[in-house]
C-alpha cells in the first residue's frame, strides 16, 4: 500500500466463517477516495457479510481492515465506525417507521451523538436548511410531516439514502438500493448515487445489471467469499470465470 | 438551551396535565381540611392517603412507561426501585420513632431489639437525618438501575431475556429482604411510624401535605418525562425501540441511551416509593414481589403505553377498581385483573388513552371531510364498508 496516499478503505486477507462455513475467504479490496464502486456476485457470495465486517457488526477471524490509512476498523464497534464517517444503507429499507420523514433525517444529521447533546438539541437555521436541501434531493419535500411508515417502498429507499446524506459520511455502503423499485425510480436512483459520488466514495451492492450500467462504475465480482474479477462491467462480463459462476446460470 | 428544552415540556396537552395536577394538589387537601365534616364536597379523611397512594402508583407507572413505552425495555422488576425508595424513607421514619417504641430503645428500632442486635448496623447510619434519607431515596434505586443496566445493555441483553432477568432481580431482592439477618425487619418490614419531619403522620394536616407533595412530585416527573420524550433524545429512544441496530449504525451508542432512560426511570420510581410509604404506613418485602411489578405493567398497558398521560390514567383507574373490587368481591380481584389485561391486549392495544386519541383524530377527519362535502355536495352519501 502506498503510505503517502492511502486508499479510503483497505481490506486485506479477510476471512470469516460461521459454523464452519467460510462466508468470506481471503478477501482483499480497495476503495479509493471519491470512487463509485459496484459489487456484484451470486447469492451467498459474501457481499452483505463484507458490509457487516466494514461496519463493525461482524468481527473477521483474520485479516486487516483499515479506514483512511491507519484506523483499524476491526477494533471498533458500530457506533464508533458510523461516527468515523461510514454510512450504511441496508438491503431491506429500515427507516424509523413511527417517526416523520423530517425526524428521520434529523436523527441522521451529523451532530454530537451523546445523550445530553441530544436532550438539549435545538435545530439551528443551518441544520434546517441542510435538511430541506436533502428533502429536495430525495424528492420528499411534500411528505416531510408524514410518518415514514406511510411511504411507498421506493420512497423509503430514498429516505434512507437521504439519511445517509444527512450523516455526511466519507464512505457510503449501499446494499441493493433499487430492489423493488420501478424502472423510472431505478434510473433516478442511479442519477442520485452518481451525484453523491462526486463528493464522497460510494460502494453499491446490486443485482440489477442495467442499473450498474447506469452507474458507470468500476465493478468487483465476488464469488464464494473472495474477489473473482475487477474492472468495467463489459470487462467482467466477458470474463469466463464470471460467466461460469454467476452470469451464465 | 436548558430552559428552551424545559419549555418544550409544556407543549400541547402537557400544560393541561400539569395544571390539573397542581389544581388537585391544592383542591383535595383544602377540601379535606377546611370544609366542615359532612359537606358533600369534602374529601373524607381516609380518602386522602388512598388518593395519595394512587398518585404515587401513577408516578411509578409513568416511570415504567419511559422505559417500556418509549424505549421498548419491558422491565418486570420496576417494583424493586419503588421498594428501595420506600425502604429508604421507611428507615428514616423508623429512626424518628426514637424511644417511643415498645422497647423504648432510643437508637435501635423495635425489631432490632427483638432480634438481639447490640448496635445499629452501619447501613442504618445517617437515616436519622431527613436530607440523608432523601438523597438515598434517589441514589440507591439510581445506582442499582445504573449497575444493572450497565451490565445488561452492554452485553446486549434485549427483549424477553431482559424482562426475565429484571424479574429475577426483584425476586432475589424479595428473598433477601425476607431474611431477618439482612437488618431490614425481615418479613414484617418497617412499620409503626410516628412522625415525619416532626409532624405526626396520623394528623390530617400531615396527610394533606403528603398528598399535595405526591401530586406535585407527579407533576414534576411528568414535566421531566415530557422534556425527555419531546426532545431529540426522546426521538432516539423511540428509534431504539423500533429499530435498535439501525440506530446503532447511525452512530448512536444505544446502550448509553437505554442506561439513561432506565436510570432516570428508576429514580422516579424510587421517589414514588418514598412518598408511598408514609401514606400507607408500612413497607415490607412484599413490595419486591414479582406480581407487583407485573401489575405496574398492566396499569401502563391499560392506560396506554407510549403516551405520558396513559400510565397516569391507567394506574389511577385500575387501582380505584382494585379498591372497590377487593371490598366487594375480594376473591375475584386477580381474575378481574387478568381478564382486564387480556381484554386490553386484544381490544385496546394502545390502551384507553391511545384509543381515545385515535377516536378523536378519526372524528376530526370525519368533520373536516363532512365540511368539505357540505361546500360542494349537499347530500353526503352513506359510504359502504367503512
Amino acid at each position: 500500500m502506498d503510505q503517502n496516499h492511502p486508499p479510503l478503505l483497505y481490506l486485506d486477507g479477510v476471512s470469516v466463517s460461521f459454523d464452519g462455513f467460510k462466508a468470506i475467504n481471503n478477501l482483499s479490496l480497495i476503495v479509493q477516495h471519491g470512487e463509485l464502486q459496484a459489487i456484484i456476485g451470486p447469492n451467498g457470495a459474501g457481499k452483505t457479510t463484507m458490509m457487516d465486517i466494514i461496519t463493525g457488526k461482524t468481527r473477521p477471524d483474520e485479516g486487516e481492515v483499515f479506514f483512511a490509512g491507519d484506523v483499524d476498523l476491526t477494533r471498533l464497534d458500530e457506533a464508533a465506525i458510523a461516527e468515523l464517517g461510514i454510512g450504511r444503507k441496508f438491503q431491506k429499507p429500515t427507516v424509523f417507521e413511527s417517526h416523520t420523514v423530517w425526524d428521520n433525517l434529523e436523527l441522521a444529521l451529523k451532530k454530537p451523538r451523546d445523550v445530553f447533546s441530544a436532550w438539549f438539541y435545538h435545530p439551528s437555521k443551518e441544520d434546517v436548511g441542510r435538511l430541506e436541501d436533502i428533502l429536495a434531493t430525495i424528492r420528499l419535500t411534500e411528505r416531510r410531516e408524514e410518518r415514514a411508515a406511510n411511504l411507498s417502498h421506493g420512497q423509503k429507499q430514498w429516505l434512507e439514502i437521504g439519511m445517509l446524506l444527512a450523516q455526511d459520511p466519507k464512505l457510503l455502503l449501499v446494499d441493493e438500493p433499487v430492489a423493488g423499485m420501478t424502472d423510472a425510480e431505478t434510473v433516478e436512483t442511479a442519477k442520485l448515487l452518481r451525484e453523491i459520488a462526486k463528493s464522497r466514495s460510494v460502494v453499491v451492492i446490486e443485482h440489477d445489471m442495467s442499473f450498474i450500467r447506469d452507474l458507470a462504475a468500476r465493478v468487483t465480482v465476488l464469488a464464494e467469499g473472495s474477489v473473482l474479477a475487477q474492472g468495467s462491467l463489459d470487462h467482467v462480463s466477458a470474463d469466463p470465470r464470471v460467466i461460469e459462476s454467476y452470469l451464465g446460470r | 438551551m436548558i430552559t428552551k428544552t424545559l419549555l418544550r415540556a409544556f407543549d400541547g396537552k402537557a400544560i393541561w396535565v400539569v395544571a390539573i395536577l397542581i389544581a388537585i394538589a391544592v383542591a383535595v387537601p383544602a377540601s379535606n381540611l377546611y370544609l366542615p365534616v359532612g359537606h358533600p364536597l369534602r374529601v373524607p379523611n381516609h380518602f386522602v392517603p388512598l388518593l395519595g397512594k394512587y398518585l404515587t402508583y401513577a408516578m411509578l407507572a409513568l416511570a415504567l412507561d419511559l422505559v417500556w413505552g418509549y424505549c421498548g425495555i419491558l422491565s418486570l422488576g420496576h417494583g424493586a426501585f419503588f421498594a428501595f425508595g420506600g425502604y429508604a424513607m421507611g428507615m428514616y421514619l423508623m429512626r424518628q420513632i426514637g424511644d417511643r417504641g415498645v422497647y423504648a430503645n432510643p437508637v435501635l428500632p423495635d425489631f432490632m431489639v427483638f432480634l438481639n442486635y447490640q448496635e445499629l448496623p452501619w447501613f442504618w447510619y445517617g437515616f436519622d437525618m431527613f436530607w440523608f434519607a432523601a438523597i438515598m431515596v434517589v441514589l440507591v434505586p439510581g445506582v442499582l438501575a445504573f449497575v444493572f443496566g450497565w451490565f445488561a445493555f452492554r452485553s446486549r441483553v434485549t427483549g424477553v431475556y431482559l424482562s426475565i432477568i429484571t424479574q429475577a432481580m426483584t425476586y432475589a431482592l424479595l428473598l433477601a429482604f425476607f431474611r431477618n439477618d439482612m437488618g431490614f425487619g425481615g418479613n414484617n418490614g418497617l412499620t409503626d411510624f410516628k412522625d415525619i419531619l416532626g409532624a405526626p403522620l396520623q394528623a390530617g394536616s400531615t396527610r394533606a401535605a403528603l398528598f399535595a407533595a405526591s401530586a406535585i412530585a407527579l407533576a414534576l416527573s411528568f414535566i421531566v418525562c415530557s422534556a425527555i420524550v419531546r426532545s431529540k433524545l426522546g426521538k432516539v429512544l423511540v428509534a431504539v425501540r423500533d429499530a435498535e441496530s439501525r440506530t446503532r449504525f447511525l452512530g448512536y451508542r444505544v446502550d448509553n441511551y437505554k442506561l439513561f432512560a432506565f436510570t432516570a426511570s428508576a429514580v422516579i420510581a424510587g421517589i414514588a416509593g418514598a412518598l408511598y410509604v408514609p401514606q400507607v404506613g408500612i413497607i415490607n418485602p412484599g413490595e419486591f414481589a414479582p406480581a407487583n411489578s407485573i401489575e405496574i405493567v398492566i396499569w401502563t398497558a391499560v392506560g396506554g403505553r407510549g403516551t405520558l398521560i396513559g400510565p397516569i390514567v391507567g394506574a389511577v383507574l385500575v387501582n380505584a377498581g382494585k379498591s372497590w373490587f377487593t371490598g366487594v368481591f375480594p376473591e375475584f380481584w386477580l381474575f378481574a385483573l387478568g381478564g382486564l389485561f387480556v381484554a386490553v391486549t386484544l381490544f385496546l392495544p394502545k390502551g384507553i388513552v391511545g384509543a381515545l386519541a385515535q377516536g378523536w383524530t378519526a372524528l376530526k377527519a370525519q368533520r373536516v371531510s363532512a365540511q368539505a362535502e357540505d361546500g360542494s355536495d349537499a347530500a353526503p352519501e352513506p359510504s359502504p364498508a367503512e
